[in-house]
């Protein structure tokens, strides 16, 4: 069996398309990942939270910051209506002010994706939709594939899928990794391309950084397109040291095999400040090539408001107030 | 055993900021002197910034939404309390009030009692108001047509720097009035005398006023007021005692500041050092900081 080569092309040739062969493999493979440095990760993360941007700098990366949102409304009480404002607001953050750049995605349930695609007609804003069992991940395999399907047939761009957390902490890695690469497979349009794929490992439930490395892999292995930290449900969501070692497992991936995979951090940024400090991260851990929406985004809702605040803030010289800018 | 005696060292205070609830230092890690009527040196206030400003904004601003949706009696009883709890401390603010203004320990002692005075005023006032700035208009319909009074929002003061009593009594009719009807205050102390102002933080902490409800700041108030003149999150501006801290051409250009969005401003008396705060407030400052909201309800036939 060859899934590996199939789903990502780039690892042939890099001495990893064994690693999936079997079972036995694939766990030594992920528990010969070196162990996580505590200490100097968190040191890492934090000194690189410590830089000062300040303004015309500060004017890009809120302009960047903007740009890489995936505008997220997931909540049970999301209606059509709720949808299309948070649509609107997508296409035009600000309208006081033109010149604001449009957000990257929405992202929603699948039962929206039809609402938010008619709303986004017209601009090259992405439809993500959440699936497989959305945020639990519980739920049989035929499930949460029809789930996709049904999400990628509504005209969803992009698929948020939740990995299988229960069994990733009892060690079967392999049934991790067979249910993302058929995900993977339920992507696909009947026209040959396919949804981008975004795998949300909710590193909160994860337990300690050596997870978080092996599942980063894990999910690269698989053929992620994207990999996400959280869905934002549960108590500890996207913190830097976590996003930052999953930044250093894509440059790692990178270097071995030559794909590139995208990051996402998700759920918990709310501030400006907390953006650029990410911003920052994926400069210095990445470089350029991963500064661009293509490549990293923010799960995020309330972020948005603070990044106009803030914006607002730079272009009249006022601290601008909760009372400008939407409530949603 | 030795029967040496050392001299007891006094425990100083450190004078802390009062934002949200919490008594911060200086984000500029920051202090200057504080010095009484006559140069000698009292104690070292914190130098508050713009940052600290920017702070104490959004501290008042999450604190609207439960202080204005409290009834106005319970307000009252809050108010009350915060003259009990200043009762209590009633000698620790005559000496402030003494040093603060130069002024004998009896008169000092009357101005902290007419400032708890004034706490009861305003308490009794909360569940009033509405009375007077409200009521039912006459309207040619078959309607019920009420009006009634709403807390303005955040209200940034400039406390009074002069006059007789400014330092507590001064301070506390100002603070008062905007916080009885349900707005939260940011407060640019008396730069000159800001001990009394950090010392009633910390009686209203622990007064069951909720955190950022009162908001205070000593500092240069040609750094703070400037910032609460422009911030689009502060409803209204009391300029009491602009003129006084910076003259009446800075007190002009927090006006003109103010007017670019739109706030409420209560505009300095033109000699401030002539007033003097134990006098009768009237319900001016009161009905200051109030929106007016009109429903029209339909009538049974």
């Amino acid at each position: 069996m060859s899934t590996v080569a199939a789903n990502a092309p780039g690892v042939a040739g890099s001495g990893l398309q064994d690693v999936a062969a079997s079972e036995a493999s694939l766990r030594r493979f992920l528990h010969g990942l070196p162990g996580v440095d505590q200490v100097g990760l968190e040191a890492r993360a934090a000194a690189l939270g410590t830089r000062s941007i300040k303004t015309t700098a500060k004017a890009y990366a809120i302009d960047l910051a903007i740009s890489m949102i995936d505008l997220t409304t997931l909540e049970g009480a999301d209606t059509v209506g709720k949808v299309r404002a948070l649509c609107a607001k997508g296409r035009t953050p600000d309208p006081t002010d033109p010149t604001t750049p449009r957000v990257a995605a929405i992202c929603v349930y699948p039962d929206m994706v039809a609402t938010a695609k008619a709303a986004l007609r017209g601009t090259d804003i992405q439809v993500a939709s959440v699936a497989t069992a959305f945020p639990a991940g519980r739920a049989a395999l035929p499930v949460k594939l029809a789930d996709t399907a049904d999400a990628v047939a509504a005209g969803a761009d992009e698929i948020d899928m939740v990995i299988d957390r229960g069994a990733f902490l009892s060690g079967r890695y392999f049934d991790v990794f067979h249910e993302i690469v058929a995900v993977k497979e339920a992507c696909k349009r009947p026209d040959g391309t396919s949804a981008h794929l975004k795998v949300i490992f909710e590193t909160g439930e994860l337990q300690t950084y050596d997870n978080v490395r092996r599942v980063s892999w894990l999910a690269m292995l698989a053929g992620a397109d994207f990999i996400k930290t959280s869905t934002g449900k549960v108590a500890v969501n996207a913190t830097p040291p976590v996003t930052l070692l999953m930044l250093e497992a894509v440059r790692d991936f990178k270097a071995q095999t030559g794909v590139q995979v995208g990051v996402k951090p998700a759920g918990g940024i709310k501030t400006t400040k907390d953006a650029m400090k990410y911003l920052v991260m994926v400069n210095e851990t990445l470089g350029d090539d991963w500064l661009t929406p293509h490549w990293f985004r923010f799960g995020a809702s309330s972020l948005l408001n603070d990044l106009l605040m803030q914006r607002q803030k730079l272009t009249t010289g006022r601290y601008s107030g909760p009372d400008y800018v939407t409530v949603d | 055993m030795s029967d040496t005696t050392y001299a007891r060292l006094d425990v100083l205070k450190t004078y802390k900021l009062y934002v949200g609830g919490k008594f911060p230092r200086s984000e500029s890690g920051r202090v200057y002197e504080v010095t009484d009527a006559k140069g000698e040196w009292l104690a070292n206030a914190p130098l508050g910034t713009r940052k600290d400003a920017r702070d104490a904004v959004l501290a008042a601003r999450a604190a609207v939404k439960g202080w204005s949706g409290t009834t106005a009696y319970n307000r009252g009883q809050v108010l009350y309390r915060v003259a009990e709890m200043l009762q209590g401390r009633r000698e620790q603010f005559a000496a402030e009030v003494s040093a603060a203004e130069g002024i004998g320990p009896k008169k000092a002692a009357a101005l902290v009692d007419a400032a708890i005075d004034r706490w009861i005023w305003y308490a009794g006032w909360t569940d009033k108001v509405a009375q007077i700035a409200g009521g039912a208009n006459p309207v040619a319909g078959p309607f019920f047509n009420l009006s009634t009074p709403e807390p303005t929002g955040v209200v940034g003061i400039v406390a009074p720097q002069a006059g007789y009593g400014h330092s507590l009594l001064g301070l506390v009719s100002v603070i008062a009035p905007a916080i009885a009807t349900g707005n939260t205050v940011v407060v640019a102390a008396a730069a000159d005398a800001p001990l009394p102002a950090l010392s009633l933080g910390e009686v209203l902490a622990t007064s069951d006023v909720p955190g950022g409800v009162v908001n205070i700041i000593s500092g240069r108030t040609a750094d703070i007021a400037p910032t609460l003149a422009s911030h689009q999150d502060v409803n209204a501006l009391d300029l009491t005692g602009a003129i006084a801290a910076d003259g009446p051409g800075a007190a002009r250009a927090l006006e003109a500041a103010a007017a670019d969005t739109l706030k409420r401003v209560v505009r300095p008396e033109l000699d401030p050092f002539a007033q003097d705060w134990t006098n009768a407030p009237g319900t001016d400052r009161l009905l200051s900081f109030l929106e007016t909201k009109t429903v029209w309800h339909p009538m049974g036939i």
